[in-house]
């Protein structure tokens, strides 16, 4: 339908008898909501605009919650937070040109996790593709390289069918984000067509099912390890396997390592559970992936934060790869015995196939020593500046077992997750893949609309990821979050700087935020509560304040800003290697 | 807090146990003592895929961002309505390889991939102008190829050649003496040799029916 006749379309006729309900299909931009409604979605984060403002409009008469984002990335970001703690695929939305490109953000990071999504972006009218029309950009084209898949809607009568589609797409096998672009003429145009129920297309579905071959030989390889190591991904924590897991190493007695994504699949307070592995995991969880002879790895994609250099990660182990995307196996770390499949069906499979446990015991005692000889700790001192390390601790004491945390990137997120102790999945939410700093605010919008009402969401960020979305507290003031956001303040790009003094001989350059706002005064005129903590002594009574208070509170902790993150794996490096402290890197 | 310097404690790096083994560039366990890389090789790959717009631009975006080098990319439709072929060849170690078709497979588009063997039917066209100031030779040298003229004039003449790559790259050798002016190579397109199935799970047609491949579920 061309535009000239899509503008004398009204969608929403107020003149006849039967105004359009939320049952009834009239344009394009009903069937789109009517495709969400369908799918289940109850919240949408996104900004109105002029080329989205068709779909806006359904949502009018549609009992969908929309939460209107301060900036599109933050839409992506929050949308991408309440798909990891709700469980199914977050939606949101944003008008053509800029709108589309200031959700890339969210689009990427999204695709780095592998957190399933859908975007749902308003285009030009089709006839004025290309035209370099006002607002235009090409939206899937710019999109095709960080989603599983997009869409150009072509018809008000398929578009809801697309939009179901890609719902389902988004959380099928490997989650992703998913991209719908919709032509302003599609939106409006006219259609009865009721969109039918939302399925993955058929070349995209995965196999769920292991092979029996690859079962039998992974089991094999673990009965006859002597020091294997479990490594649970983020894919344990998403395909909704962590039981199973947590089943399987408890029954063979085998120590677990996480990656960064699958922090919360086992108990980090079990005595199997050596936290997680990687550039700045624990001394133990990279001891143990150095030494083992057996990695069970399962839904980890082997990043290079994880791996440091490939030639020294693992390097005498047997690696048995658990994953649902057949293109993980031997992608970056050879799998030896490749399992591909849904995880938690593929360690059913492995464990019933496994006819003993392995003889690990000798491994297990040695696990445990590195644990004592590795023990995350830091100095803290009463009469030196605030270690940000005991602000963690302090956050995680203070509130309950189950509170999500929600980071952006850089040096507190890696404090935030060496020093809080995760028990569950799905509470620990950060940007991993893309390291995107400013994630943390938003993130906690949508963390804090996924999860229960007596549940606590607290963001621990940095000032200057903060900076980065902080307009999105305007969001949490409006409607009235209860989130907590704990700067951890050294008035720099704290990881630059870490790297800086490490590797560029202290040349600091802009690495320095000394410019940073009084937090606390701008969160109070942003509407919430904000406090300013700079001793140990402040505190406790600073936490337990912006606890209690219903809504959005900040707490800008000034913490020493000399301090930095340990251990690490310089990049590159071997796992086993890491430095404890600059000297040793 | 105590006073006390806490810290991170245990030995320092170079004082901790390492192990002797090692990976090579691809994540393969190796001997320690032995260099083993893969060598680059050369192969066609052969993907059905839903022909619809834009499915040509994902596949060339997709070898681009993940950096494997594409030698020929030819397109195409098959007996099927809505269907294409496409048809690659790439030069990479076998877990290059491996992972090309595996992340193609990923893509919403691609219903079917797989390596042709060796023994597959190749060929490629290729149109060739060279001057014509010795029409004769030229037209020899053309007969020798089974190629045909396609457009001949006092300056130039315009041939055309099919074939397999090493077929076509010694006609372009032998046409070198008359001067080439311009050049077009279509790249290989190919089918596998006699009933075998080109992608996996693609049913050779019989007469009269279309060739359906099976969604990939590699």
């Amino acid at each position: 339908m061309s535009e000239r006749t899509a503008t004398t379309t009204d969608p929403n006729p107020t003149t006849t008898p039967d105004e359009p309900t939320e049952t009834e299909v009239t344009s394009g931009s009903t069937a789109v909501v009517r495709a969400l409604e369908n799918a289940g979605v109850d919240t949408a984060f996104g900004v109105q605009g002029g080329a989205i403002m068709p779909i806006y409009d359904a949502l009018y008469h549609s009992d969908i919650r929309h939460v209107t984002m301060a900036h599109e990335q933050g839409a992506s970001h929050a949308a991408d937070a309440y798909g990891v703690v709700h469980g199914d695929p977050g939606v949101c939305l944003a008008t053509s040109g800029p709108g589309a490109t200031n959700l890339v953000t969210g689009i990427a990071d999204a695709n780095m996790d592998s957190d399933a999504m859908l975007a749902l972006t308003g285009q030009v009218p089709s006839d004025m593709v290309g035209s370099d029309a006002f607002q235009e950009t090409d939206t899937t084209g710019v999109t095709a390289p960080i989603t599983k898949h997009n869409y150009f809607a072509t018809s008000p009568d398929t578009v809801g069918d697309t939009v179901g589609e890609a719902f389902a797409l988004a959380a099928e096998g490997r989650p992703g984000p998913t991209l719908v672009d919709l032509p302003k003429d599609v939106s409006l145009g006219e259609t009865d067509r009721e969109p039918g129920p939302g399925k993955a297309p058929e070349t995209c579905r995965p196999r769920t099912e292991p092979d029996d071959a690859e079962v039998e030989a992974a089991a094999r390889a673990i009965e006859r390890a002597e020091k294997p190591l479990l490594l649970f991904g983020g894919g344990v924590v998403k395909g909704d396997a962590t039981d199973v897991a947590r089943q399987f190493a408890t029954e063979h007695q085998i120590p677990v390592v996480t990656t960064m994504p699958g922090i919360g699949a086992m108990p980090e307070d079990h005595e199997l559970c050596l936290s997680w592995a990687g550039m700045h995991g624990t001394g133990y969880a990279n001891m143990a992936i150095t030494h083992t002879d057996c990695l069970i790895a399962i839904g980890t994609r082997f990043d290079d934060r994880l791996t440091g250099g490939i030639d020294t990660f693992a390097p005498e182990a047997a690696v048995v790869h658990i994953d649902i995307d057949p293109a993980e196996i031997s992608k970056n770390i050879h799998a030896d015995y490749p399992v591909v499949g849904d995880a938690g069906r593929a360690i059913e499979r492995v464990d019933a196939e496994m006819t003993a446990s392995p003889d690990a015991r000798e491994w297990v005692e040695q696990c445990q020593a590195w644990t004592d000889e590795y023990p995350m700790d830091y100095a803290a001192p009463d009469n030196e500046p605030l270690k940000p390390q005991f602000v963690v601790e302090a956050l995680d004491e203070a509130t309950p077992d189950e509170t999500i945390v929600t980071s952006g990137v850089g040096q507190h997120q890696m404090w935030a997750a060496q020093y809080w102790t995760f028990r569950e999945p799905r509470r620990w939410v950060s940007s991993h893949g893309l390291g995107t700093m400013g994630y943390g605010l938003p993130a906690a919008i949508g963390a804090r609309l996924a999860a229960d009402d007596d549940e606590t969401v607290v963001c621990v960020d940095g000032d200057a990821s903060f900076l980065m979305t902080i307009q999105e507290l305007s969001v949490a003031v409006r409607e009235n979050l209860d989130i907590t956001v704990a700067i951890l303040n050294n008035e720099y790009i704290g990881m630059v700087r870490q790297w800086q003094d490490a590797f560029f001989e202290g040349r600091r350059m802009a690495a320095g935020y000394e410019w940073c706002p009084q937090f606390d005064k701008l969160a109070e005129a942003f509407g919430a509560r904000g406090w300013t903590v700079n001793s140990y002594e402040e505190v406790p009574d600073a936490i337990e304040e912006a606890l209690a208070y219903d809504g959005p509170s900040v707490i800008d902790f000034h913490v020493d800003p000399a301090e930095n993150v340990y251990p690490m794996v310089s990049s590159g490096g071997a796992n086993g290697k890491f430095a404890l402290t600059e000297d040793q890197l | 807090m105590s006073d006390s310097q806490r810290g991170l404690q245990g030995p320092a790096p170079e004082e901790r146990p390492h192990p002797d083994g090692r990976r090579n560039a691809q994540g393969i366990r190796i001997d320690p003592e032995a260099e083993s890389e893969h060598e680059p090789r050369r192969t066609v790959l052969s993907a059905i895929v839903e022909h619809e717009p834009g499915v040509l631009s994902r596949v060339a975006g997709l070898a681009a961002r993940r950096q494997f080098n594409i030698e020929s990319l030819t397109v195409g439709p098959t007996t099927v309505d809505g269907h294409a072929r496409i048809t690659m060849v790439v030069e990479e170690p076998d877990p290059g390889i491996d992972q090309i078709e595996k992340q193609l497979a990923k893509l919403k588009p691609v219903i079917s991939i797989g390596e042709l063997d060796d023994d597959a039917v190749r060929a490629e066209l290729v149109l060739l102008k060279v001057r014509g100031e010795e029409p004769d030779k030229v037209h020899a040298i053309t007969e020798m190829y089974d190629g045909q003229t396609l457009d001949a004039g006092p300056e130039t003449i315009t041939v055309q050649l099919t074939g397999d790559e090493h077929k076509i790259d010694d006609a372009v050798d032998a046409f070198r003496r008359f001067g080439i002016i311009e050049i077009a190579r279509t790249g290989q397109t190919a089918l596998a040799h006699g009933a075998k199935k080109t992608v996996p799970g693609e049913e050779p047609a019989t007469s009269g029916e279309p060739t359906k491949p099976t969604p990939n579920t590699k």
